[in-house]
């Protein structure tokens, strides 16, 4: 996992209705984590959903992402290797836990079984596999995401608040994770957060919305 | 030029565009065995009795057996549905590949039937089992109503009205219309009639017609050819004196024959009638009716008439259709119709006709314990001509309804 | 590219034939139908149908009964949602209801009918103890003039309809947290949910309520079981007049179709003023402010009147089952004299043919409009376009009276000589089951949270990976409930079933209805039992199936 990935955001400027809701431009390194700061309805999910490639038909949006110097404004999302992690888990209910994680990897890798095996060692949850998602305790099922993310091979990550539902004493430990996780894989990440400990605990450069 | 040429090539492309079948003939009759093998027959009939449903099925598995038909009973709530269906494949130019075999009919179908030319035939005449029927000294046999039959319906079933009553609330029951009127006066709510225009419902308006009416030649004849109002003057008042002491006050009736019966079983009327003369034993048998259940017919005769089953100009299967319009009129299909186990309807066959042995089929039959013996059923009053009926029922209507 | 044509699919499927019948009954309306000699246009059709004996009674009875029973139960839903406060009689009732939506119209007609004639179950159960009738009273009781108990059997249907679409449409409106702000500024929870919650839901089953409006006022298999007789409510009468032996009488029954289009269209009309006054009453109700007066009365309106709609349901098809093993049974005792099985061992070996056609027709429709309606609303979510307005138009089949279209239909079918007789019949039914399987569907479909679909991209899932993958699977619920839907829809049609099969296609409800003009009610308590079994099981299925196999999956219980 060690492959060198950067993400440029070249002279982003999304606007609804003429009205400018952000604009931004900016560079992230391999292992890098850029932090987007703002209240709520400044425009951080309208940010995200145009980087993933969700973003709807009403905003109008100039500028280009490149992802190691490919352009991949005009990919779909499926076709950008740009990785989620929401607020929520998010696992799906209806699969085991394993089911989750092999959700993440790509069709064509060898040896599935045994890699999810390797996953659940990794974040500490042997013999999990087989277990019902919503039987985990909320830590488990943050874990589980991100290890199901790493699994899908991005070549970047983006953080809508992963934390803000987590427990105080959970958070730290798991921003630790979390960031040492994807600094480990080198991936740029791009995290939108209205937590200032989230923006110190990232490290990298962090960017105030309006 | 062109036109002419296409005039004289219109036929030629008809008899190229497909084979357009020969009607089968009646008349050779083996060629019309050869061509029924291995059709299905569609039946249109009306299925609202078990008893009679039962009865087709077992037909269908003795047509199939000796025939190789597959018969279908197309069970209809009511028998003008066919009609129209025919109707609407003319109107929709299918004029060969008809979904409608065979129709049991008789009556305004019968004749709309025929006045729209919807009607296959003639061939019912030419059918090998017809002559048991005693045409030339049975009427009912070639006048549907008095409408010439024409070989284009072959008969089937024959009925006759008969009351029956409860002799456990009832002593005597009425013997005519008059007597009739005077036990309902005595007994309010505890007789009604089906609603006009249901066939049984105008069967009683016809009988009161006739037995009140004093030229009663008149209502052979279209309606047309009398004086209306005067010659039904009789019958209106005796059903505004008679509909307010009527179950419900005459504000309701029954819609059929069936709910007659099922009146007659929850107790709420004392005297109905029915166009079948052994319904009150079948009912019985099947729970329905009390065991204290009996029929009786007015002096001067109960009218009556015969069902027929006809074939639409477009039939599909007309050869199958003929193979089973004869079965049904064989002696074996006809007595096990006339047994009120099976069903109990009335052979239209005439039995000085038959052998020793099938007339023996008849005679063995076990009427039932509320059925009238032939010789207590009197004499049959012939149906009218249809276009009385129209016209009774438009005038029942326009008195009775929404007031 | 497929799922693109599949909103033109639809309206096309739908509109198309609804469209051509009505022209088929319009042109004979007006003395068009070269087939009877009418080649000249005119009003003579119409001049007989207002000639007609007793009308204006029909008109005036069908017209009222689609008001008055719509009126009704809404009224009654929404009391019992708003005194709902999830208790276990709440749970108990709202279990209990449910069932009564797979129940066709036609055996709950019949269990009704039996329940409250003079010689029905109540005047058994009292006589002659109470009343001292020894044989039954000479009451004009089913069947009634002004159609009372035609009324009464709708609502006994429509509220199970009503209330199921009402529970699909609140979760979006979020009651518990509008009705605790109400709380909280002192009003009393029914109160409170008249007030927050009953305004805002209304918009959201409307639909559903015009349905009730078009379907209660053109019905023809209850209104012949308990409507009124001399005259008959309109529908009826059209039917009549198509029927006559007398094919004159097509110009006159046309006529009469697009009579009952217009009843039909008036009622909506009207409505939609009374909607308007009534939108006017409760703004000014609101406002007034009261919080406490008619909080009791208000609560135990709701609960009384569903639990006694639900149970006349239950008690009316008891007796029906009562019936159809009973031996002789007369007034007025409360039991049959003896029982037998006969009635069943005699229906049964004819079972087998109508049972099968009529799952396979029900089925068949459901599949294809499952597909379809899947399509359509995937397609939405992709594009990411608002629901298509032409998707409003899918709802046509169920505003626009059957009998207005249906007799016009078959002569289009007949002179495109349409294949197979089970594929006609089939695309039918699929008029009728494809708006109630969207209607029960979009819904859910649309408030699926897309950030389910938004991760499996994510991770690398393709759009069409996602729908199988994710959003099928977690929807299965709802998807089943939906087919459940479609496949008592189906297995309900009658007219649909009778007049585009030829009468050849037998299934369990044109076998019911045949036999109920014989009136036999030990064999009509035989056949509209299996008619009400057969949805029961697809109901159980829809509801067990995604138990069973999330035994294992918490996340599951409660579907999304």
């Amino acid at each position: 996992m060690n492959h060198r990935h950067h993400l440029e955001l070249r002279h982003i400027r999304i606007t609804l209705d003429d009205h400018c809701l952000v604009e931004l431009d900016a560079r992230v390194g391999p292992g890098e984590v850029l932090t987007v700061m703002g209240p709520s309805g400044s425009g951080k999910s309208t940010l995200l959903a145009f980087l993933a490639g969700f973003l709807s038909e009403a905003f109008d949006a100039t500028g280009r992402v490149l992802l190691d110097g490919q352009d991949i404004t005009p990919f779909p999302p499926e076709k950008r290797g740009m990785g989620l992690l929401f607020q929520d888990p998010l696992l799906f209910p209806h699969l085991s836990v394993a089911g989750n994680l092999r959700f993440g990897l790509p069709p064509a890798s060898p040896d599935k079984a045994e890699r999810v095996e390797q996953a659940l060692a990794q974040i500490g949850l042997e013999s999990f596999g087989d277990r019902d998602p919503d039987t985990l305790s909320g830590g488990q099922k943050a874990r589980v995401a991100l290890m199901r993310l790493l699994l899908s091979n991005p070549c970047a990550v983006l953080l809508d608040e992963p934390f803000s539902k987590l427990d105080t004493h959970l958070r730290h430990e798991m921003r630790q994770l979390v960031f040492d996780r994807l600094h480990d894989a080198g991936l740029p990440t791009l995290l939108v957060t209205h937590d200032h400990d989230d923006a110190r605990d990232a490290g990298g450069q962090v960017i105030e919305l309006s | 030029m062109p036109i002419r040429l296409l005039a004289a090539a219109a036929p030629i492309a008809l008899l190229l565009s497909g084979p357009v079948a020969a009607a089968p003939d009646p008349a050779d009759w083996q060629a019309v065995l050869d061509e029924a093998r291995g059709q299905t027959v569609y039946w249109y009939a009306w299925g609202g009795d078990e008893r009679t449903n039962g009865y087709i099925d077992w037909a269908a598995d003795s047509i199939d057996e000796r025939f190789n038909i597959d018969l279908v009973h197309v069970k209809l709530g009511d028998t003008a549905e066919a009609v129209s269906r025919v109707l609407a494949e003319k109107q929709a130019g299918n004029d060969d590949q008809g979904n409608v075999d065979l129709i049991w009919i008789n009556g305004e179908n019968f004749a709309t039937m025929k006045a729209n030319g919807l009607l296959f035939g003639p061939w019912s005449e030419a059918l090998p089992h017809y002559p048991l029927t005693d045409p030339e000294n049975s009427p009912a046999v070639r006048f549907d109503w008095t409408i010439p039959v024409d070989g284009l319906e072959s008969p089937w079933s024959s009925s006759q009205v008969v009351f029956y009553y409860d002799t456990a609330l009832v002593d005597d029951h009425p013997r005519s219309m008059p007597e009739l009127l005077d036990w309902v006066q005595a007994n309010p709510g505890d007789f009604s009639y089906p609603r006009v225009p249901n066939f049984l419902g105008n069967a009683f308006i016809t009988q009161a017609l006739l037995e009140l009416g004093e030229d009663t030649d008149q209502f052979y004849a279209p309606v047309e050819d009398a004086d209306f109002d005067a010659a039904t003057a009789p019958l209106w008042d005796f059903l505004d004196a008679l509909h307010p002491h009527l179950w419900r006050s005459g504000r309701a009736f029954p819609a059929n024959n069936s709910e007659v019966r099922q009146l007659m079983g929850d107790g709420e009327i004392s005297i109905g009638l029915s166009f079948s003369t052994t319904e009150a034993s079948g009912a019985i048998a099947n729970f329905e009716l009390p065991e204290s259940v009996r029929s009786y017919v007015h002096e001067g005769g109960m009218i009556g008439n015969m069902s027929f089953l006809a074939i639409p100009y477009n039939a599909q299967h007309k050869a199958g259709a003929m193979v089973t319009a004869n079965y049904l009129l064989s002696p074996e299909a006809q007595a096990k119709k006339h047994d009120p186990v099976v069903w109990g309807s009335n052979t239209v066959l005439s039995l000085d006709r038959l052998d020793e042995a099938d007339r023996a089929r008849f005679q063995d039959i076990d009427l039932g314990i509320a059925t009238l013996p032939p010789e207590e059923l009197g004499k049959v009053r012939g149906q009218p001509h249809p276009s009385w009926v129209d016209a009774l029922e438009a005038a029942w209507q326009s008195r009775y309804v929404g007031n | 590219m497929m799922l693109r044509l599949a909103p033109v699919l639809i309206v096309t499927l739908l509109v198309g034939p609804i469209l051509a019948g009505l022209v088929m009954a319009v042109l004979p309306a007006f003395g068009y139908l070269p087939v009877l000699g009418g080649t000249e246009f005119g009003l003579a059709p119409w001049r007989e149908l207002f000639a007609q004996p007793g009308l204006a009674r029909s008109v005036i009875v069908s017209f009222a009964t689609g008001l008055v029973t719509t009126g009704v139960s809404l009224t009654v839903v929404l009391l019992f949602l708003a005194g709902m406060a999830g208790s276990r009689l709440d749970r108990w009732i709202r279990r209990l209801v449910s069932p009564l939506l797979s129940i066709p119209h036609a055996a709950a007609a019949f269990g009704l009918a039996f329940l409250i004639a003079p010689s029905g179950l109540l005047a058994r159960l009292v006589s002659p103890g109470l009343t001292g009738w020894e044989r039954p009273p000479d009451l004009l009781i089913v069947q009634d003039p002004w159609g009372l108990s035609l009324m009464a059997g709708m609502v006994i249907k429509e509220i199970p309809f009503l209330l199921l679409m009402s529970l699909a449409a609140l979760p979006q409106l979020d009651p518990q947290r509008r009705v605790a702000m109400a709380r909280s500024l002192g009003y009393r929870p029914t109160i409170a949910w008249m007030k927050t919650v009953a305004p805002a839901l209304y918009p959201l089953i409307r639909l559903p309520v015009y349905a009730v409006i078009a379907y209660t006022s053109s019905v023809v298999d209850v209104a012949l079981i308990l409507g009124p007789t001399l005259p008959p409510v309109l529908s009826i009468s059209v039917i009549e007049w198509f029927n006559d032996p007398d094919l004159e009488r097509r110009y006159l029954a046309s006529a009469g179709a697009i009579l009952q289009l217009g009843v039909t269209a008036g009622a909506l009309l009207t409505w939609w003023c009374l909607e308007k006054l009534t939108a006017r009453l409760m703004a000014c109700w609101i406002e007034r402010g009261g919080r406490q007066r008619g909080e009791r009365s208000l609560r135990l309106a709701g609960k009384g009147l569903i639990l006694a709609s639900t149970l006349t349901a239950f008690v009316g098809l008891g007796g029906l089952a009562l019936n159809s093993v009973s031996g002789f049974w007369q007034f007025p005792a409360a039991l049959p004299e003896g029982f037998t099985s006969i009635h069943w061992m005699r229906a049964l070996p004819a079972l087998a043919g109508p049972v099968t056609s009529t799952l396979t027709i029900a089925i068949g429709a459901t599949f294809i409009a499952l597909v379809l309606v899947l399509a359509a609303l995937e397609n939405e979510q992709r594009t990411g376009r608002q629901a298509s307005k032409a998707l409003w138009l899918l709802y046509l089949p169920l505003i626009v009276p059957q009998i207005a279209f249906l007799f016009g239909l078959v002569v289009i079918m007949e002179s495109l000589g349409a294949g197979p007789r089970q594929w006609v019949v089939i695309f039918g039914h699929l008029l009728f089951v494809l708006p109630y399987v969207f209607l029960s569907l979009s819904e859910v479909y649309r408030r699926f949270d897309p950030r389910w679909s938004r991760l499996a991209l994510s991770l690398g899932a393709s759009r069409n990976g996602s729908f199988w993958r994710v959003r099928l699977p977690m929807l299965l619920a709802p998807i089943l409930t939906a087919m459940a839907v479609g496949l008592a829809v189906s297995i309900g049609q009658y007219l649909p079933t009778q007049l585009l099969g030829a009468g050849r296609i037998t299934t369990v409800t044109t076998e019911a209805v045949a036999l109920a003009s014989g009136g036999n009610r030990r064999v009509i308590g035989v056949w509209a039992l299996v008619q009400a079994t057969l949805p029961l099981f697809g109901f159980i299925l829809a509801v067990g199936l995604p138990r069973l196999l999330w035994s294992n999956r918490r996340g599951m219980r409660g579907a999304p």
